[in-house]
């Protein structure tokens, strides 16, 4: 309580107050204690097997069906008290987290509870008869109950500060709406629940639980499986850059600005999270070319820097199978296109190169130019920018440059530790890149 | 502009798939189901359809449910709703009040043309489904209602409780669920030549989870039809909705994973540190040897992707070794190799079991030694060497003279029992491919 700032105290203290007397004043007149106390373990059991999604910070539960199949058994007190069991979930969580998740639900239990009767809904097993138009109460009840819970929610996070008035454009609204909808959804649950009720009692809702329990199971192996991938993904593919000392840690980089770059233009969460695996592969292909040609020194022989400009296309043939990565293989095989139409390997100019290719590009030249090289030191953030906006409309697409920029400016960026190669023989060192815009790679030939 | 290399492992995947195996148990399954659903169609027809709007409205559950369905990692096709709405129409007893009537075979009835019009629209964009799994789907159901509709009229919920008729639902659900395993599992011990009882195993562990959300929704579509009419059944699909959705994802991200390993194994070929297709035909073996061994299919996976990234640790050398054949290399170069693979692995922080494999693969097999190699290194030793000897070839001499070059240093060297497993997959791929005319299984 003590780390918290005054204003939450403030607030949660007064939504404790505010449950405290709705569950004092009563009238508990009519309520069936035993279903009662029934329904309150199924809402401790149902919040207990929570799903925590957006990494712990909000969690999608079946307990609104709890709480809603108490709203028509038991009304709005008995709702109330349902609700604040919540207190006692079998979770890790801090005495007053509890409190407060257990006096928000009482309120929105309560408010639901008499918006049901309000419109005339009744306490008790729903009559066989009352139907359907029991769902139209019932509906305006559970959207209530999702209201007051998630303004009740919102004014803490307001009150801690970790939520602001955004621009509209920058609110995440597909998670939040899911979150919502997949509430309401378990919600009239509760109505079912209700209903059948007379017939089998308690044991109807632990078969709609045991299902929503097994859900829960194989969404968290789901999640645990898609880490495992990613990790997996990551450590191969810095296994690929262990040939070149220096170049260390670079796909995991060029994901990253790749994903900035993609999040400021906007682009749809699927595409963003397909992009981060496209900049971590972009790479892959390098493991093609001769290692004598990639440490080469001096001038490349035309031979050399053909087999330089394979390595997309090894890539590209590397990962094809991967069934997900659909956009990302363009994207990949396309990331040294120009826009005045004189890279590689294609020789796509302008927007025929495929939007991922063209971010992907900028990321690339950008991590580049910011990390240390054998035969250069790293350069500043603002001279890899100068150095961007030289380039930007022969080589990079202007928008991506500029949203680089931007993204940059506003959330910074780590360039890596610089590196001292150790004297063995594992560790070897590039003389030139090939993603160096600042110092094209040099074929005999060639004007200067 | 050169595109080396066909897709490999597909085009082993599906001949794998398609099976030229006798699979004699999946077979009789299919002949079994058809004539009965068959024969119940016809009955049903001539005797005419009791209460047609409950009928009605479970055909549509199950046609949509089985148009949902989804296929679970190892090759598993299911169709929760399907099902679910399959063991509901079973297990009713009452619509909204009044008392359902229809016997076993209009189950039957209405569940095949239910599934068969699930499955046309996927039939029709060329995905037909896995003929076995959906005969199974069926199969049980058929077993379903003969054993409990017969009961039906005398658990009606009216005149006794409900507690007795959700204890018999409760029991055939389990009874059932044991039959439906062993008769995967009898299948899939044909399909990949793995024993019965670690085939029927690896099915209870695949199938316990989604089984009990199906068995569970099942049981409460019945009641809540009962209770509220047949509006009911779409509500209560709902939660197995949720489960369905939470498998699909985990088997998509499981697929996604396996293919991301063995397109990235293809570094090293690329690289020009071993032959091309070396890594997968190393892990077809494995695969191979491994369910000829009587492995758990989770330990199966975890070899499948050892063996696949068997020589990662190449990577971090720094001139390739000739024809990148580790079998040939000085037993100090082959243990660093496995070495340093072996932390590439590890530093994924995620497969720890598969470094272990991989950091063990050249270690000598000695019966005395107080710690052998896990069997899954074992098991990639002798493949590895194997492929390192015959490399493409299909010379049926050359593939004789190198088995008999690993069965001489087995004992010493390699492990006689994986040897001897070899020996009998290259044997079996020898006959299979006389008969479809191929001699060895090209991967």
């Amino acid at each position: 309580m003590q780390t918290l700032p005054a204003v939450a105290r403030l607030y949660v203290c007064l939504v404790c107050l505010g449950a405290t007397v709705t569950m004092l004043l009563g009238p508990y007149t009519g309520i069936d204690p035993r279903r009662l106390v029934l329904l309150a373990v199924l809402f401790v059991i149902a919040e207990s097997i929570s799903t925590m999604v957006d990494s712990g910070k909000t969690g999608i539960s079946p307990s609104s069906s709890a709480s809603l199949a108490a709203v028509v058994l038991v009304g709005p007190v008995g709702a109330a008290i349902v609700g604040f069991s919540s207190c006692l979930v079998l979770r890790r969580q801090g005495a007053v987290k509890r409190l407060f998740n257990g006096a928000q639900f009482a309120l929105a239990g309560y408010a639901g509870g008499h918006a049901f009767q309000l419109l005339g809904g009744g306490r008790g097993v729903p009559d066989p008869d009352s139907f359907p138009w029991i769902v139209l109460p019932f509906t305006v009840a559970t959207l209530v109950h999702t209201v007051v819970n998630a303004l009740l929610v919102a004014g803490l996070m307001w009150c801690l500060g970790v939520v602001r008035f955004q621009r509209p454009r920058k609110v995440r609204w597909r998670p939040l709406a899911t979150l919502e909808l997949s509430s309401i959804g378990y919600g009239m649950l509760g109505l079912f629940i209700a209903a059948i009720w007379n017939a089998v009692g308690a044991f109807a809702v632990l078969l709609v639980l045991l299902p929503l329990f097994i859900a829960r199971w194989a969404f968290d192996q789901y999640v645990a499986e898609q880490r495992a991938h990613d990790a997996t993904l990551a450590t191969l593919c810095q296994a690929v850059e262990t040939k070149d000392y220096y170049t260390r840690g670079h796909c995991v980089r060029v994901s990253k600005a790749s994903v900035m770059i993609a999040e400021e233009l906007g682009l749809h969460a699927e595409r963003v999270h397909t992009i981060r695996y496209a900049g971590m592969l972009h790479d892959v292909g390098k493991l093609g070319v001769p290692t004598k040609v990639l440490q080469k020194p001096g001038k490349l022989t035309e031979e050399e820097f053909a087999a330089i400009q394979l390595h997309p296309m090894r890539g590209f043939e590397i990962v094809r199978e991967i069934g997900f990565l659909d956009e990302a293989l363009e994207g990949i095989m396309h990331h040294h296109e120009r826009m005045d139409g004189r890279g590689y390997p294609m020789g796509l100019a302008g927007k025929e190169i495929p939007e991922f290719a063209r971010i992907i590009s900028v990321a690339d030249a950008f991590d580049c130019m910011t990390s240390t090289r054998s035969y250069r030191n790293a350069r500043s953030v603002e001279e890899a920018f100068a150095e961007l906006r030289r380039g930007s409309g022969p080589q990079f697409d202007p928008e991506m440059v500029d949203a680089l920029i931007r993204a940059v400016g506003r959330d910074g960026w780590t360039t890596p530790d610089v590196v001292e190669p150790p004297d063995d023989d594992v560790a070897e060192v590039a003389q030139q890149d090939h993603d160096d815009p600042s110092a094209p790679l040099r074929v005999a030939g060639e004007k200067e | 502009m050169i595109i080396q290399g066909a897709p490999l492992g597909m085009q082993w995947r599906q001949h794998h798939a398609s099976g030229h195996h006798a699979q004699l148990t999946q077979a009789l399954l299919i002949v079994v189901t058809t004539i009965v659903a068959a024969v119940s169609l016809l009955w049903t027809v001539l005797t005419g359809f009791a209460e047609p709007r409950a009928a009605l409205a479970f055909g549509v559950l199950i046609a949509l449910g089985e148009l949902a369905r989804i296929a679970l990692p190892g090759q598993r096709e299911v169709a929760p709703i399907a099902s679910a709405g399959a063991i509901g129409y079973t297990f009713l007893l009452t619509a909204g009040g009044e008392t359902v009537h229809h016997q076993a075979w209009q189950v039957v009835a209405v569940v095949a043309m239910g599934m068969v019009l699930g499955e046309l629209p996927h039939i029709t964009v060329g995905r037909p489904p896995r003929w076995g799994d959906l005969a199974r789907r069926l199969f049980i159901i058929e077993i379903l209602a003969n054993a409990f509709r017969p009961l039906a009229a005398s658990l009606d919920p009216r005149d006794t409780h409900w507690w007795p008729g959700l204890g018999i639902m409760a029991l055939l659900v389990v009874a059932v669920w044991l039959i439906d395993s062993v008769i995967a599992g009898a299948i899939r011990a044909e399909r990949l030549r793995t024993p019965l009882r670690v085939a029927f195993r690896d099915e209870i562990r695949a199938q316990i989870a989604i089984g009990m959300a199906i068995g569970a929704s099942g049981v409460l579509i019945a009641l809540a039809g009962s209770v509220m009419g047949i509006a009911a059944l779409l509500v209560f699909t709902a939660p197995l909705l949720v489960t369905q959705i939470a498998f699909r994802r985990f088997a998509e991200i499981r697929l996604t994973y396996l293919q991301t390993v063995r397109s990235l194994s293809r570094v090293t070929e690329v690289g020009g540190y071993v032959e091309t297709g070396h890594s997968r035909r190393v892990s077809r073996l494995a695969h191979a040897i491994g369910c000829e061994l009587a492995m758990r299919e989770s330990e199966v996976l975890e070899l499948e992707y050892a063996a696949l990234m068997h020589d990662i640790g190449q990577l971090s050398l720094r001139d390739p070794i000739p024809s990148g054949a580790t079998v040939l290399a000085p037993p100090r170069e082959q243990r660093r190799i496995a070495e340093l693979g072996a932390a590439v692995i590890r530093e994924t922080g995620v497969l720890d079991n598969v470094a272990e494999l991989v950091r063990r693969q050249c270690d000598p097999y000695d019966e005395t030694t107080d710690s052998p190699p896990p069997l899954g290194s074992r098991i990639i030793k002798v493949a590895n060497a194997f492929d390192d000897l015959v490399g493409e070839s299909t010379d049926r001499d050359r593939i004789e003279a190198v088995v008999q070059r690993l069965r001489m240093d087995s004992g010493s060297e390699y492990d006689p029992r994986v040897v001897n497993a070899l020996a009998r997959v290259l044997e079996r791929e020898r006959t299979d491919g006389e008969r479809t005319g191929q001699f060895r299984i090209v991967p």
